[in-house]
């Protein structure tokens, strides 16, 4: 059976991994290197590593740290952050990413998708998606690396999940931004809503508190993976607890331990 | 310079070779990644990654002259993801012709009931035993990111479910295949990839 995956995110900011609350005020919370090797060796299923200053300052993603990653870890990662045209996707694919996740560059461009779909396969095109609940709806919101630049974009969330897939996104990351940071849970409605809209793996992002937040969005939605950052940097919850726990509760899960 | 006992990656001109190449460094050693035929003939293992889609990969095969030289191998083979599809006769992918090598077609996973592209950790069972498979343990994970499938046959060592059983590891004379990357299926993964380069195929 396939299991539910469980991905750690680094924030990387400035060459060091960060996580702010509600996508503001950033604090460290130490080396990518260290944290990558200990999540691997802990059992994370992924690793996503975000530069959340890049698409919002019109710089590229320090690559530098990409093929350092690729020689340590043997795990899937993927890299996100400023991607805006096909030779910063080629340079990090060959440095040894796993995949490579756009947001806002999609946003301004959504043929940018297939571009990177036709040259490098649908299965390394991840497309993110901030989101927050808007007069009933969800709208997507763009640049939110950094608070003063973040706008609400054109586009209506689940309308552009399924944008994305037709234009040949491989997965997409929903990040609840009303939840995130919260560690209340994720936004099991707005998760049901995308799911159902498309048939690419979605991967939850934004609420992550608990280890019942983990079970109750693998239990009540379609989700392929749950996405977490601050949770697992804390020490809150450790990764070998959280999948023997939700392995003990009858979902799938890879144990390496 | 001999060219023997080299372990040659075939550049297919696909991205993403590197992490296959940092998951033989972890394990002790280096391999050659080229397309020159001279280097790939004379190698002791061969591998063939893939990344992207079929008919990409086999256009660029073509245009480095070598479909001829990999269907004419005869040291062990393996071909990783895209790679073990390329084996095959033909893909439902871009209605692709292939390698031609094992006797059988790719075809699609079925969107109407299944997330697709099967993507993340999974386990394969064991159908036929190999010294690919030596000390791994029975349903062990791996992780698979793939939209087209091997259906099962005679040459499927290995199995998967998801949806329908589709061939996970693949093995036909001096040709083997892994529907799933071992260079980031962690330790089962390297087991794998060591068992290829180590053993005596």
């Amino acid at each position: 059976m396939l299991t539910k995956r469980i991905i750690p995110c680094l924030d990387v900011k400035d060459g060091r991994v960060v996580k702010g609350t509600q996508f503001r005020n950033h604090r460290d919370v130490g080396d990518i290197l260290d944290l990558a090797k200990r999540y691997a060796d802990e059992g994370a299923d992924e690793l996503v590593f975000y530069d959340i200053t890049a698409s919002s300052d019109g710089r590229v993603v320090d690559k530098s740290w990409v093929g350092q990653i690729a020689r340590l870890i043997n795990i899937p990662f993927c890299v996100a952050g400023g991607i805006r045209i096909l030779e910063d996707a080629r340079i990090i694919l060959n440095d040894g990413a796993d995949k490579i996740s756009v947001n806002s560059p999609a946003l301004e461009r959504p043929e940018f998708i297939t571009e990177l779909a036709e040259t490098f396969g649908t299965q390394c095109v991840v497309v993110g998606i901030d989101s927050r609940e808007e007069d009933s709806t969800y709208k997507v919101f763009q640049y939110t690396g950094d608070e003063h630049k973040t706008v609400k974009s054109k586009f209506d969330t689940v309308e552009w999940a399924q944008k994305v897939e037709s234009l040949g996104a491989g997965e997409i990351v929903l990040n609840c931004m009303n939840n995130d940071g919260m560690q209340q849970g994720y936004d099991l409605k707005q998760l049901t809503k995308v799911q159902a809209a498309i048939t690419i793996p979605l991967i939850a992002s934004g609420g992550a508190g608990h280890e019942e937040n983990f079970l109750e969005a693998f239990k009540n939605t379609k989700i392929s993976g749950a996405l977490a950052a601050s949770v697992f940097h804390s020490g809150q919850i450790a990764i070998p607890d959280l999948k023997l726990y939700l392995k003990n509760q009858g979902i799938e899960m890879r144990l390496s331990h | 310079m001999s060219t023997k006992s080299e372990i040659v990656i075939i550049d297919s001109g696909c991205a993403n070779v590197a992490s296959v190449l940092y998951a033989l460094e972890r394990l002790g050693h280096t391999a050659t990644l080229t397309s020159d035929v001279n280097f790939i003939q004379n190698a002791t293992k061969v591998i063939l990654p893939g990344v992207g889609s079929a008919r990409t990969a086999m256009t660029q095969l073509h245009e480095r002259g070598l479909i001829d030289t990999i269907q004419n191998l005869t040291q062990p083979v393996m071909g990783i993801c895209l790679g073990m599809q390329l084996l095959f006769q033909h893909s439902e992918e871009f209605d692709t012709n292939m390698l031609n090598i094992i006797p059988a077609n790719i075809v699609k996973f079925n969107k109407d009931t299944d997330i697709v592209p099967h993507m993340g950790w999974n386990n394969v069972s064991v159908k036929t035993s190999s010294p690919l498979f030596q000390n791994l343990t029975q349903d062990s994970y791996f992780y698979f990111v793939h939209s087209y499938l091997a259906p099962v046959g005679d040459y499927t060592i290995g199995e998967c479910a998801y949806g329908n059983k589709f061939s996970a590891v693949v093995k036909h004379k001096n040709f083997y295949g892994c529907q799933f990357h071992p260079e980031r299926s962690g330790e089962a993964g390297a087991t794998i990839l060591q068992n290829f380069i180590e053993g005596n195929l």
